[in-house]
C-alpha cells in the first residue's frame, strides 16, 4: 500500500464500506436538494394563493388543478407534498445544523477549558455536565421550549441546551488526556498565551472524537426537533418542518390517507439513518481498538 | 458500607436541592403565572388578591423558600387545570407509566442482550448483520415515527391490536394495572414495543461491543484452552463480564424511558404521566410541570443509587475489603 | 516413533490489511511424554502463535494453512472445533502470561475451576470442590478450601498464576503449553513457580512446552531448547549443548545479551536491528540483515541441517560440529 495523506487513507477506508458510502451519498443529495428546493419544486408550498382546497388530500400521482402531477399526493391544504417535504427538509436541516454547530462550539470550549484549568472549576463544571447528561435531553428540551415559547431561535436554544453536554463531556475527556502530554507543557513554557494553547493545540487534537459526536448529534437534533414539532411544541405553524408535516397528517392516517404522514416521515428517516450510518463508520474508523 | 450510603444520600440531597432551584427558577421565575391563574377581565382588586394569595408579591428567594417548605410538607400545590392536589394527580397517573416503562425496558433487555451477544460472537454472520441493521433503525428513527408506523400497520391495516388506551385493567395493591388482563396486554403491546425499540437498540450495541471485546480477552482464551464450550463461555463468563455496563445502562435508561414515555403516551393515548406533562405544558399548568420534573429527578437519583449498589454486587473488586 | 507430539511443517498465517503475515511458517518439532522443551525467541517471532496452533485456538484472521500436528498419534489439523474442544484441557492445556487477565475477575475461583471440570465430565458440586481444593494444595496454595471462595483480585499475582496452573492441570492433560507464565511475576516468585512446575510436571507425567523470550528461565527448566526466529525454528538441541555451543548466529546473539554471560563492567551486547515485520520478510534467510556472518549465500533460504540430537537452519553454522548438508 503506497503512503498517501491521512485524509486520503481515511477516505479510501471509508469507501470500503458500501453501506456507509451510500449513506454519505444520501446525505449529500439531501443537503443539495434542500439548498436547491426553491428551484426544483413544482410549487411554492408557502404561497397560499396557489393552493386550492379542491386539491386537498389527494393520493400520490394525482394531477392537480394547476396541471402538474403530485407525485407524493397533497396535504390537507391542497399543498403538493413533494414541495412541502423539500421545504420541510430545509427547515429541519437548518435547525439541526445550527443547533449542532452551536452545541459543538459551546460544549467543546467548555470541556477543553475545564480540562485545561483543572481544579475546582473543572470539578464543578463537569459535575454539572454529568448531572445534565443523566437527565433525558428530550425532557429538558420540552420544558425549555414550553418556558421560552415558540420560535426558531428558542427551539435552537433548547436543542443546544439539551445537547452541548455531550460535546463538553467528550472534549473534556480528550482534552484531559492531551493536557497531560509533553507538547502541551512545552507550549505552555513558551510565551504563547494560554488561550492559544487551548484553541490552537489542545482542541485540534480532540477533534476526531468530537467529529463523531457532532455527526450523531446533528442527527439527534433533527430527530428531536421533529419530535418536538410532532408534539406541537416546536416551530411555529408558518415554518412547517418535517415533524409538523407528519403531525398534520397523523389525524388522516387512521382514515387511510397514509401518504400525508408517511412520505415526510420517510424523508426524515432516510436523512437521520443516513447521517447515523456515516457517523458510525467514522467512529469505527477512528476507534483504534477495533483496528486489526 | 453505611458510610458509603450516607455519603450518597447527602449527595442526593444536594442534587435534589439544586434541581429544585433550577426547576423553580425555570418554571416560576420566567414568565408570569398570574396570567394563567386569573381571567384577563378580572378586576385589579382580584388580581392583587390572587397575587398576594399565591405569595407572588414576595421576593424570589422568599418564594423559593416557601416553595421548598411546602415541598417538604408534601404539598406540591394544586393543578390549575384539574383543580386537585398535584401529588394525587401524578400518583393516579404514575402506575400506567411505570407499567409501560417496565415492560418496555425489561423486554428490550431480555431480547436485546442475547441478540447483541450473538452479534458480538459472530460479527460477520448474516443474522448478526440483520440484528445490527435493526438496531440502527431502533437507534436513529424517532420514537414517534415508529409509533405511527406501528399504528398504521397493526391497528389500521391489519386490525390486530388496538391503537390506544389502556384496555381492561385489574386491581393490585389498590391500583389498576393493564398487565393483569389479556385485553390489557393487547393494549400494552404496541406502546411497549414502540418505547422499547430505542432501548433494544442500545442493549444490542452494548452487548455486542462488550461481547466482541470479551471474546478477544485472555479470560475467554483461557476458558477455551480449558476446553469450555462457546455456549458455556458466553453464558457463564461473557454475560457476567458485560453485566456491569448493561446494568448501568438498564438503570439509567429506565429513567430516560420514563421521560421518553411522553412521546409514546401521546401517540397511543396512554393515560400516564407523560401525557399529563404534555397536556400541562400546553396549558401552562405550572404546579404539575414542577412536580413532574421533581419526581423525575427524584426517580433518577433513586435509580443511580440502586445502580451503585448493584455494581458492588456484580463486581467483587468494588466490594469493601473488610466485608469479603 | 511414539512421540507424544509431532509437529510437521506447521504453517499459521494471518491475512491482514497489510498483507499476509506468516506468523508460523514451516515449523517442525517433536516432544516425548513428560518432556520439558523450551521455545525461545523475541516477541513477534511466532512462538505464541505456535502455542495457540497446538490447541486449535488461532483467532481470525489467522488460520492454520498447512502442516500437521499429531498429538498421541491423532492428527489435530483439520479436526472440527467440537472435537478440538474435547481435547483442550483434557489432552493439551495452556497457561498464559498475565494471570490477572486470564482469570475471570467476576467469578470465584471455585466457579472457574468447576467450569473447567464440567467442560469434560459431569461432576457434583462437592466432588468438584474436593478435586479443586486438592489441586490448589498441590500447586502450593495454602488453605485451599477457603481460597476457593475468593475472587482473583483477592489473591497475589503469584497465587493467581498458581490457580491458572491448577486449572490447566485439573483434567490431567498430557501436554501443557506455558506461554511465558512467569514473565509478569516478581523474580523471587518466578523461581518458586519454576521449581514447582518442574516437580508437578514430573508428578503428573505432563510434558511442557515452555515459551519464553528469556534463555535463563528456560535453561533452568527445559531439557531441550527450540529457538524461533521470524516464524521458523532456527536452532534445536539439548539445553546444555545449545547454551554452550550455539550453532545459529541468532542464538549466539541471544546468549551474548544475557547479563550473566557478560563479564562484570562490560557492556551487554545487543543483536543489531530489530525483529523483521512478518508481513514482508526478506528473501532468503530472515536473519541475514542482522547477521555478522551473512554473505551472498544467505540470499537463498537455508535448509534445516540435522545431526542426531541437534538441528540448525543456517548457511554458516558456528562451532565445529560437522553439519550434514
Amino acid at each position: 500500500m503506497n503512503a498517501t495523506s491521512p485524509v486520503g487513507r481515511f477516505w479510501r477506508e471509508f469507501c470500503e464500506n458500501r453501506v456507509a458510502l451510500a449513506a454519505l451519498v444520501v446525505v449529500a443529495a439531501t443537503i443539495l436538494l434542500a439548498i436547491l428546493a426553491p428551484f426544483v419544486v413544482p410549487q411554492n408550498p408557502y404561497d397560499l394563493a396557489s393552493l386550492a382546497l379542491i386539491d386537498a388530500r389527494r393520493p400520490p400521482g394525482y394531477v392537480g388543478r394547476s396541471g402538474f402531477v403530485h407525485w407524493l399526493g397533497t396535504d390537507a391544504q391542497g399543498r403538493d407534498l413533494l414541495s412541502a417535504i423539500l421545504y420541510g427538509l430545509r427547515i429541519s436541516l437548518q435547525v439541526g445544523l445550527a443547533a449542532g454547530a452551536l452545541a459543538f462550539a459551546i460544549g467543546a470550549t467548555l470541556g477543553a477549558v475545564a480540562a485545561f484549568v483543572g481544579g475546582r472549576v473543572e470539578t464543578a463544571l463537569m459535575r454539572f455536565v454529568d448531572l445534565q447528561l443523566s437527565f433525558p435531553a428530550i425532557l429538558l428540551a420540552l420544558v425549555l421550549v414550553a418556558v421560552l415559547g415558540p420560535g426558531r431561535g428558542q427551539l435552537i436554544a433548547a436543542l443546544v441546551a439539551a445537547q452541548y453536554a455531550y460535546f463538553a463531556r467528550t472534549a473534556h475527556g480528550a482534552a484531559a488526556a492531551e493536557r497531560a502530554k509533553d507538547y502541551v507543557s512545552a507550549a505552555l513554557s513558551t510565551p504563547i498565551p494560554a488561550w492559544q494553547v487551548v484553541f490552537r493545540h489542545i482542541l485540534p487534537n480532540c477533534l476526531p472524537p468530537l467529529i463523531v459526536v457532532a455527526t450523531l448529534q446533528v442527527a439527534n437534533s433533527i430527530a428531536l426537533e421533529a419530535t418536538l414539532s410532532f408534539l406541537g411544541l416546536g416551530l411555529p405553524v408558518t415554518e412547517p418542518s418535517l415533524g409538523m408535516l407528519i403531525a398534520n397528517g397523523f389525524q388522516y392516517m387512521l382514515s387511510g390517507r397514509y401518504w400525508i404522514s408517511i412520505y415526510p416521515g420517510v424523508a426524515l428517516i432516510l436523512l437521520i439513518v443516513a447521517i447515523n450510518l456515516v457517523g458510525d463508520q467514522v467512529r469505527d474508523q477512528l476507534n483504534p481498538r477495533l483496528k486489526r | 458500607m453505611l458510610g458509603f450510603v450516607l455519603q450518597r444520600l447527602l449527595q442526593a440531597l444536594v442534587v435534589m436541592l439544586a434541581i429544585s432551584a433550577l426547576v423553580f427558577a425555570g418554571v416560576y421565575g420566567i414568565g408570569n403565572p398570574i396570567d394563567v391563574l386569573i381571567s384577563p377581565d378580572a378586576t385589579q382588586a382580584i388580581r392583587l388578591a390572587t397575587i398576594a394569595a399565591y405569595g407572588l408579591d414576595q421576593p424570589l428567594h422568599i418564594q423559593y423558600r416557601d416553595f421548598l417548605l411546602r415541598l417538604l410538607a408534601g404539598d406540591f400545590g394544586r393543578s390549575f387545570v384539574f383543580n386537585m392536589p398535584v401529588l394525587d394527580l401524578i400518583l393516579s397517573r404514575l402506575p400506567a407509566t411505570l407499567e409501560l416503562t417496565l415492560v418496555a425496558v425489561l423486554g428490550a433487555t431480555a431480547i436485546g442482550v442475547p441478540l447483541g451477544m450473538y452479534a458480538g460472537y459472530r460479527p460477520d454472520s448474516i443474522a448478526a448483520r440483520l440484528v445490527m441493521a435493526l438496531s440502527v433503525i431502533g437507534f436513529s428513527v424517532p420514537t414517534f415515527w415508529i409509533g405511527l408506523v406501528l399504528i398504521l400497520t397493526f391497528a389500521v391495516s391489519l386490525g390486530w391490536l388496538p391503537a390506544g388506551g389502556r384496555g381492561e385493567t385489574a386491581m393490585l395493591f389498590g391500583t389498576a394495572w393493564s398487565f393483569l388482563t389479556l385485553d390489557g396486554w393487547s393494549h400494552l403491546l404496541l406502546p411497549a414495543v414502540n418505547l422499547s425499540l430505542f432501548k433494544f437498540a442500545m442493549m444490542v450495541r452494548l452487548a455486542r461491543a462488550g461481547t466482541r471485546e470479551a471474546m478477544l480477552s485472555d479470560t475467554v482464551k483461557f476458558a477455551r484452552a480449558a476446553g469450555e464450550s462457546d455456549a458455556v463461555i458466553l453464558r457463564r463468563h461473557v454475560l457476567r463480564l458485560i453485566a456491569i455496563p448493561i446494568v448501568t445502562v438498564f438503570g439509567l435508561e429506565f429513567g430516560s424511558t420514563l421521560a421518553f414515555a411522553v412521546v409514546t403516551e401521546t401517540i397511543f393515548s396512554w393515560p400516564g404521566v407523560g401525557k399529563l406533562i404534555i397536556d400541562s405544558i400546553s396549558s401552562l399548568d405550572r404546579p404539575v410541570m414542577v412536580a413532574y420534573l421533581m419526581l423525575v429527578a427524584f426517580l433518577f437519583i433513586c435509580i443511580n443509587f440502586t445502580v451503585d449498589i448493584a455494581y458492588a454486587a456484580l463486581d467483587p473488586r468494588l466490594r469493601v475489603k473488610g466485608a469479603a | 516413533m511414539n512421540a507424544l507430539l509431532a509437529v510437521e511443517n506447521l504453517a499459521t498465517h494471518f491475512a491482514t490489511r497489510n498483507g499476509l503475515v506468516k506468523a508460523v511458517d514451516g515449523v517442525s518439532f517433536h516432544l516425548d511424554a513428560g518432556e520439558i522443551v523450551g521455545l525461545v525467541g523475541e516477541s513477534g517471532s511466532g512462538k505464541t502463535v505456535t502455542g495457540f496452533s497446538l490447541l486449535g485456538l488461532v483467532d481470525a484472521p489467522g488460520r492454520i494453512v498447512g502442516g500437521s500436528i499429531k498429538l498421541e498419534g491423532r492428527e489435530l489439523v483439520g479436526l472440527p472445533q467440537a472435537e478440538l474442544r474435547k481435547l483442550r484441557g483434557r489432552r493439551v492445556a495452556m497457561v498464559f502470561q498475565d494471570p490477572s487477565a486470564t482469570l475471570n475477575p467476576v467469578l470465584t475461583i471455585e466457579t472457574q475451576m468447576r467450569l473447567a471440570l464440567e467442560a469434560h465430565e459431569r461432576v457434583g458440586a462437592a466432588a468438584a470442590r474436593d478435586r479443586s481444593a486438592d489441586l490448589l494444595t498441590r500447586v502450593g496454595i495454602p488453605d485451599a478450601r477457603r481460597r476457593l471462595e475468593t475472587y482473583p483480585h483477592q489473591l497475589s499475582g503469584g497465587m493467581r498464576q498458581r490457580v491458572a496452573i491448577a486449572i490447566a492441570l485439573l483434567n490431567r492433560p498430557s501436554l501443557i503449553v506455558c506461554d511465558e507464565p512467569t514473565t509478569a511475576l516478581d523474580v523471587s516468585i518466578q523461581a518458586q513457580i519454576l521449581a514447582q512446575m518442574k516437580a508437578l510436571a514430573a508428578d503428573f507425567g505432563t510434558a511442557l512446552i515452555w515459551i519464553s523470550h528469556d534463555l535463563a528461565t528456560v535453561s533452568a527448566l527445559a531439557s531441550r531448547i527450540l529457538v524461533m526466529y521470524a516464524g521458523r525454528i532456527v536452532e534445536e538441541g539439548p539445553t546444555g549443548e545449545v547454551l554452550r555451543k550455539p550453532a545459529h548466529p541468532y542464538t549466539q546473539g541471544l546468549l551474548d545479551s544475557l547479563p550473566s554471560i557478560a563479564a562484570p563492567g562490560e557492556d551487554l551486547r545487543q543483536i543489531p536491528g530489530s525483529t523483521p515485520s512478518l508481513a514482508n520478510l526478506p528473501e532468503g534467510c530472515a536473519f541475514a540483515p542482522r547477521c555478522a556472518f551473512a554473505d551472498a549465500a544467505c540470499k537463498s533460504a537455508p535448509a534445516t541441517r540435522r545431526t542426531a540430537t541437534r538441528a540448525v537452519r543456517c548457511h554458516h553454522p558456528l562451532g565445529e560440529v560437522a553439519w550434514p548438508l
